[in-house]
């Protein structure tokens, strides 16, 4: 990279750091070098910061995040609101139109224009969610703006090229996918806005620099194709796959170098001088500046990337109406930095001045402003969509009608709010509620007999997330709320909680905008702009300085164990991952073996060989040693290979068949208690010895009986008390349970599931016998051992006053009324949480929830991510059907269900969950619907529910009748209980695709290949042909279906065998032929698994008796052993909604 | 005027059930602190179960009254002292109480020690709000019975 040219990069580099302190203190030095800054001043003095800090971010958090960008592929079929709303984008058109029409006229008022250059590309870059795009886009600008001439923009833009260049070009392939969908607005507006734009320090340079930045992008010079391209095929290419980390750390290190060539632009940047004139005083803009509701295009990794500009620079009006007359107020208040410039106390005078020419932007700031109970009803989305709401409503005679699915899965409803509201909304991928529109009163919710509830994904992998770094974090200062995209500012200097209504004041520091440098525009920040953000806390977060990553693997190595060959796999898998866990240099690990005894290994760096320590005192359990059972990784990495290599062969003629699990636990947590993390149980067997022993309780006979299910809860509160100890000292337990036989996972389960651990069943486990459950056994725990985790976090739901939640769902420890204690927090775990209505909420029309999760990552920073959703509050009994998330609804009642069964007896959950349909039906028969039909009439939005509670019926967790085995069931309970909602859908109702008469129509093309977007099928055995081959998607495993009949032709192209005889039995993949065929499937395949984080495994199934049991127990309309078909169901439903 | 049997059951169940009167109030504040987010529940629920406590490492000192199995005790008690004494109408109105305290008690969480509430459950609202309920009722019973038992006292004082 260039950095010669660049050389002087240095002291603009250092202002970035400086740049992220400065909203505490503002330096008039700092303001007094501005002037260098001024000309560009958005652009140039952010980039500097955001390259800089990037490197960080990318090693920090991002590498997590993008590591599995899983949700892209659900963005893609389903284009974005970005993508939609990008066109005609109403912020980035003021930039526009307005400078047209105001600059000419005196010279002296095109500053203000200079300022919002910077934006109009941010402004069209909107939807686009990453810095690195806006980064390319910027930089020729900005060189252009330096020097003018073509031939510098090689240097700086080769920092843009690598990026593609990179192995990893995948990863930002992703993320110009989501952004990439704007490229071309992106470009035009470049291309319009500069023409209005010109800065006066800049003079006659300027036509060639702004006829230059197009070209940049649209003419692609030698230098940036790759980039250019790189972002076409985005267009096409949302998918992206999963990128290696090691590749990241590589990555950084381009970043820096990039970092150094902007330095040098900024330096070189003459000093534009701005004329100033101070203008009406801030009291007025304070009246103008009105409720924010930002765009919710995330943005970069890290406060100071944010800085670099690639934020969306929208100011959106609260509504359609106001737009005209209300100019997004940010407009005029980037000018206040030359202000400052000129002045050398800016502190004393708090309210910002603004240019004179910025009058102009006044002028229409200062119009009359509508008083809150407008803006409040602009707000609640009043002016939504009925046309949604109408076809939500639409009766559907389920008797008749037969094709209820959708061509392609279902996505979430959206919330009947404004535009500008729902672009700033939460994703529904973290955050769904099951009405999209809140009931007024409790009254209103018991008459729709619907469960309202949350459903939510708070520490997902995120493709990009802003990271915010302040020393203040503003929140509200009664029911401490962070500030979000749905709070109104009064003024500049007051804002009312979106959640308790309570106004609060603005701090001085967060009038600047880091975004853009400019101060006075508190409604533009990244807190206010996006849904989704994450804070650096600081010390006032920490009851203790931040704990470093500690892994404690407790591994059963009884001779059952040993049989079942685990130790293999999962040493080999861990010493390919070692280093690929996430941590830092201070990074712990230390292994606990135990049969009838416990053994410890001493991993001390000064020891030759592992020493193992033996105690068989299980009834008083004790640690033999305290300094090096727990090794840093670092130091004792070598001991530490040395143990995973011997220890398969340490035990492997061991004859002890004892397990002696509890004791192991409660030294497992002797050992943890001083630090906490993450405690990894591999368990083969029921305990038998010591503290927390168990019998068995299944009895074999009782497995299909149709009356009840015993022994679903535990059998000892053992496991309980130590996960809650565990908790209380911040130790997660995750397990893996391996058995073959019955082990009372029901007890064991309560150690992981009041820890905040995750549970792990592979049923038959065997390296011979089941070589396949090995297989998914070593994919999982690989991405188990690398996903990113969180300790000693705790969670806090806020919601709306009048709203209060009712229970929780998932596995946590309930701390507080509100506040869950996560000992561990990972991103493949959900929560649901059942609400309820305690006081009307008549007098407001938007409900928000706020999830807060407080977390150490395993780097030692403690942060928080916040997600807040906001939804209408309505007071008609058809809005709330027409707003009604069929699959959160079956989500949060299966929630429900499995705490009943537990509680209460599975027939009773199975009863509830029945009632629910037919309450919900009736309740809507006899209140919503006019039309008297005879039929089973649902609303259009609720034409699934009886489809779903009928999977619901069906699946493991719930069924009766057909043999379960009961630890498969008590698993199937706790996977609905902490899977995320996509995940639970999977399970309940699997995707079945038709692969033999795949088409490219309506095909993605991603990255070179196509993948083909087959319509969804309904799962009934109607729809299998013995002429076809079908694709079922579970969740965590791929049915292929081959039918007898199959095309030979298929069979020979996809599977690679002549015919259908031919098949092997086991076959778990599709061998890479180079078939279009295969290709194709291949590509379906990839891009399905992409939208999960735990690879799913693959069987291909011939059509004979063996597939029966596995294949068709998914086909849940489908009359089975003892339970209904669809329509049978339906009938069941209907006469008992007669009763 | 004499001093019998039931009219020292009476007073010894006027004194025991102004403990149980003062069980009840520390029974709603307990409750009433949990619902504010006063306090960690397993603490809470150390303090109400009277469980014994070995591996828990509280970090609160507090004078653990352990109420639960205490005021059952004291209740069956003086349900004895008045089976004993004959006082047919005053077992009467106890024993829908006595029952439900063996109901409540036979219903319990799996836990190993002695005790009604688990932490984990406490505070789901549903059982956060019967908790209270309960809580309130007992208090108004306790208080009834009190009046009656210094009615029932002087009664059989100054009848015998």
């Amino acid at each position: 990279m260039n950095s010669t040219p660049n050389g002087g990069a240095a002291p603009p580099y250092q202002n970035g750091p400086v740049g992220q302190t400065y909203p505490s203190t503002y330096p008039p030095g700092y303001y007094g070098a501005g002037p260098q800054q001024q000309g560009y001043p958005t652009i140039s003095g952010h980039c500097a910061p955001a390259l800089n800090k990037f490197p960080i971010t990318n090693n920090d958090h991002s590498a997590y995040y993008h590591h599995n960008s899983h949700q892209q592929p659900i963005a893609a079929p389903t284009p974005s609101a970005y993508r939609v709303t990008q066109g005609s984008h109403p912020p980035s058109q003021p930039y526009v139109t307005l400078p047209t029409s105001v600059a000419p006229p005196n010279p002296q008022q095109a500053p203000p224009f200079q300022q919002p250059s910077p934006y109009a590309p941010h402004g069209a870059y909107h939807g686009q969610q990453q810095y690195l795009p806006s980064q390319a886009l910027i930089y020729p600008q900005q060189l252009n703006l330096v020097s003018a001439t073509p031939s510098s923009q090689g240097t700086p833009m080769y920092p843009i090229v690598s990026y593609p260049s990179a192995p990893g070009s995948s990863q930002y392939g992703t993320l110009r996918s989501s952004q990439a969908p704007t490229g071309p607005g992106a470009i035009s507006n470049l291309i319009g806005a500069p023409l209005h734009q010109y800065p006066p320090g800049n003079g006659t340079s300027h036509p060639a620099s702004t006829a230059a930045v197009p070209s940049g992008h649209s003419m692609a010079p030698p230098g940036q194709p790759a980039t250019v391209n790189g972002q076409g095929n985005a267009v096409q290419a949302p998918v992206l796959q999963h990128y290696d980390q090691s590749h990241q750390a590589a990555m950084a290190h381009d970043h820096y170098g990039v970092t150094h060539n902007t330095g040098g632009a900024d330096r070189d940047r003459p000093p534009s001088e701005t004329p100033f004139t101070s203008s009406p005083g801030h009291q007025q803009g304070g009246d103008s500046s009105s409720t924010t509701t930002g765009s919710a295009s995330p943005v970069p990794n890290s406060y100071d990337s944010l800085e670099g500009g690639s934020y969306p620079e929208s100011s959106i009006p609260p509504s359609a109406d106001m737009t005209k007359q209300a100019p997004p107020f940010g407009y005029g208040y980037p000018s206040m930095q030359p202000a400052y410039q000129q002045r050398p106390s800016p502190r004393t005078d708090s309210s910002p001045s603004h240019g004179r020419y910025n009058q102009t932007g006044y002028q229409h700031l200062s119009q009359p402003f509508p008083n809150m109970s407008q803006l409040s009803a602009a707000l609640g989305g009043l002016s939504g969509v009925p046309e949604l709401e109408v076809e939500a409503l639409r009766p559907v005679n389920l008797l008749q009608e037969r094709n209820l699915l959708p061509h392609r899965p279902l996505d979430a409803p959206e919330p009947n709010l404004n535009a500008d509201l729902k672009k700033a909304n939460c994703s529904p991928d973290t955050f769904r509620c099951t009405l999209t529109n809140i009931p007024q009163t409790q009254a209103l919710l018991n008459k729709a007999r619907l469960p309202l509830g949350l459903l939510l994904h708070p520490f997902r992998d995120l493709a990009q997330l802003p990271v915010i770094t302040s020393s203040t974090i503003v929140r509200c200062r009664s029911c401490r709320t962070y500030i979000n995209p749905f709070v109104s500012f009064l003024d500049q200097r007051r804002w009312k909680c979106s959640l308790c209504y309570r106004v609060n004041d603005v701090p001085d520091e967060f009038m600047y905008n880091p975004v853009t440098r400019s101060y006075g525009e508190p409604h533009k920040r990244p807190e206010v702009q996006n849904s989704t953000v994450e804070f650096i806390a600081s010390s006032d977060y920490m009851l203790r300085p931040p704990q470093p990553a500690v892994y404690l693997f407790v591994l059963d190595v009884s001779h059952n164990a040993v049989d079942a060959g685990y130790l293999d796999v999962f040493c080999q898998t861990l010493l390919e991952n070692l280093d690929k866990m996430p941590g830092d240099t201070r990074t712990r690990v230390g292994f606990i073996t135990f049969n009838s005894t416990i053994h410890f290994y001493n991993l001390h760096e000064s020891l030759s060989q592992p020493q193992m320590l033996v105690v068989s005192d299980i009834d008083d359990i004790f640690i033999p040693t305290h300094d090096s059972l727990l090794v840093n990784l670092k130091e004792s990495r070598a001991l530490v290979r040395v143990l995973l290599t011997s220890l398969p062969g340490m035990f492997s003629q061991t004859r002890e068949t004892h397990s002696a699990l509890g004791p192991a636990l409660q030294a497992a947590y002797k050992l943890m208690s001083s630090t906490g993390g993450r405690v990894s149980v591999f368990q083969t067997q029921l305990p038998t010895l010591g503290a927390g022993l168990l019998q068995s309780r299944e009895d074999p006979n009782q497995r299909s009986s149709t009356k009840g299910v015993q022994h679903l809860g535990p059998a000892t509160d053992f496991y309980k008390k130590l996960a809650l100890d565990c908790s209380g000292q911040q130790i997660g337990v995750d397990l893996f349970l391996l058995s073959s036989q019955y082990s009372d996972l029901a007890s064991l389960a309560c150690v992981s599931k009041y820890s905040a651990g995750s549970i792990f069943y592979y049923p038959s486990l065997h390296h011979v016998h089941n070589p396949a459950q090995l297989d998914k056994f070593q994919k999982d725990l690989e991405r188990y051992l690398t996903r990113k985790i969180g300790f000693e976090a705790v969670m806090r739901i806020r919601c709306t006053k009048g709203l209060s939640i009712h229970t929780f769902h998932g596995n946590f420890f309930v701390r507080s009324t509100d506040l869950l204690s996560l000992a561990n927090v990972n991103p493949d775990s959900g929560f649901a949480v059942q609400m309820s209505i305690e006081e009307s909420m008549a007098d407001t029309s938007l409900a928000c929830f706020q999830a807060a999760l407080l977390y150490t990552s395993s780097k030692g920073k403690r942060r928080i991510r916040v997600h807040t959703l906001c939804l209408p509050v309505v007071s008609q009994l058809s809005d709330v059907y027409a707003g009604a998330d069929v699959q959160a609804i079956t989500c949060l009642l299966a929630n429900m269900a499995i705490d009943r069964s537990i509680s209460s007896s599975l027939s009773d959950a199975r009863d509830a969950l029945v009632n629910a349909v037919v309450d919900s039906l009736s309740a809507y028969k006899n209140t919503v619907s006019n039309l008297q039909q005879s039929g089973l009439i649902a609303p259009a939005a609720l034409c699934l529910f009886p489809l779903y509670v009928l999977a619901l019926l069906k699946q493991k967790a719930l069924r009766t009748g057909t043999s379960t085995k009961l630890d498969e069931r008590v698993f199937a309970m706790c996977e609905f209980k902490s899977q995320p909602l996509q995940q639970i859908m999977r399970t309940v109702h699997p995707d079945l695709y038709r692969l033999d008469t795949i088409s490219d129509e309506g095909a993605l093309h991603l990255n070179d290949c196509i993948v083909p977007q087959p319509h969804l099928l309904h799962l009934t055995a109607e729809k299998l042909t013995r002429e076809g081959a079908f694709l079922m998607d579970c969740g965590s495993v791929f049915y292929l279906w081959i039918g007898k009949c199959c095309n030979d032709m298929f069979i020979r192209d996809v599977l690679g065998c002549p015919n259908h005889a031919s098949i092997p039995p086991n076959m778990t993949q599709i061998p890479e032929l180079e078939t279009p065929l295969s290709e194709r499937l291949r590509a379906l395949l990839a891009w399905l698994q992409d939208s999960r984080t735990f690879s799913s495994t693959l069987h291909v199934l011939k059509d004979d008796a063996s597939a029966k049991t596995s294949f068709f127990q998914h086909l849940v309309e489908d009359r089975s052993e003892s339970a209904f078909s669809y329509y049978e169901f339906l009938l069941h439903i209907q006469q008992q909604m007669t009763k | 005027m004499a001093f019998t049997f039931a009219a020292f059951c009476y007073m010894l169940a006027l004194l025991l059930t102004a403990a149980l009167i003062f069980f009840a109030i520390w029974h709603i504040i307990a409750f009433d602190e949990l619902k504010t987010d006063y306090k960690n529940p397993i603490d809470q629920c150390n303090t109400l179960n009277p469980t014994v406590e070995k591996v828990k490492k509280i970090k609160r000192v507090k004078i653990a009254l352990k109420l639960v199995l205490p005021e059952y005790l004291i209740h069956v008690f003086f349900c004895v002292m008045f089976l004993c004494a004959a006082e047919w109408l005053t077992l009467g109105l106890n024993m829908p109480l006595l029952a439900y305290h063996v109901w409540r008690y036979m219903s319990r969480p799996v836990m190993s020690g002695p005790g009604l509430y688990d932490p984990t459950t406490i505070m789901n609202a549903d059982i956060l709000a019967f908790c209270q309920k309960e809580g309130w009722c007992k208090l108004a019973f306790y208080l009834l019975s009190f009046f009656y038992y210094l009615y029932g006292m002087i009664y059989v004082l100054v009848s015998s």
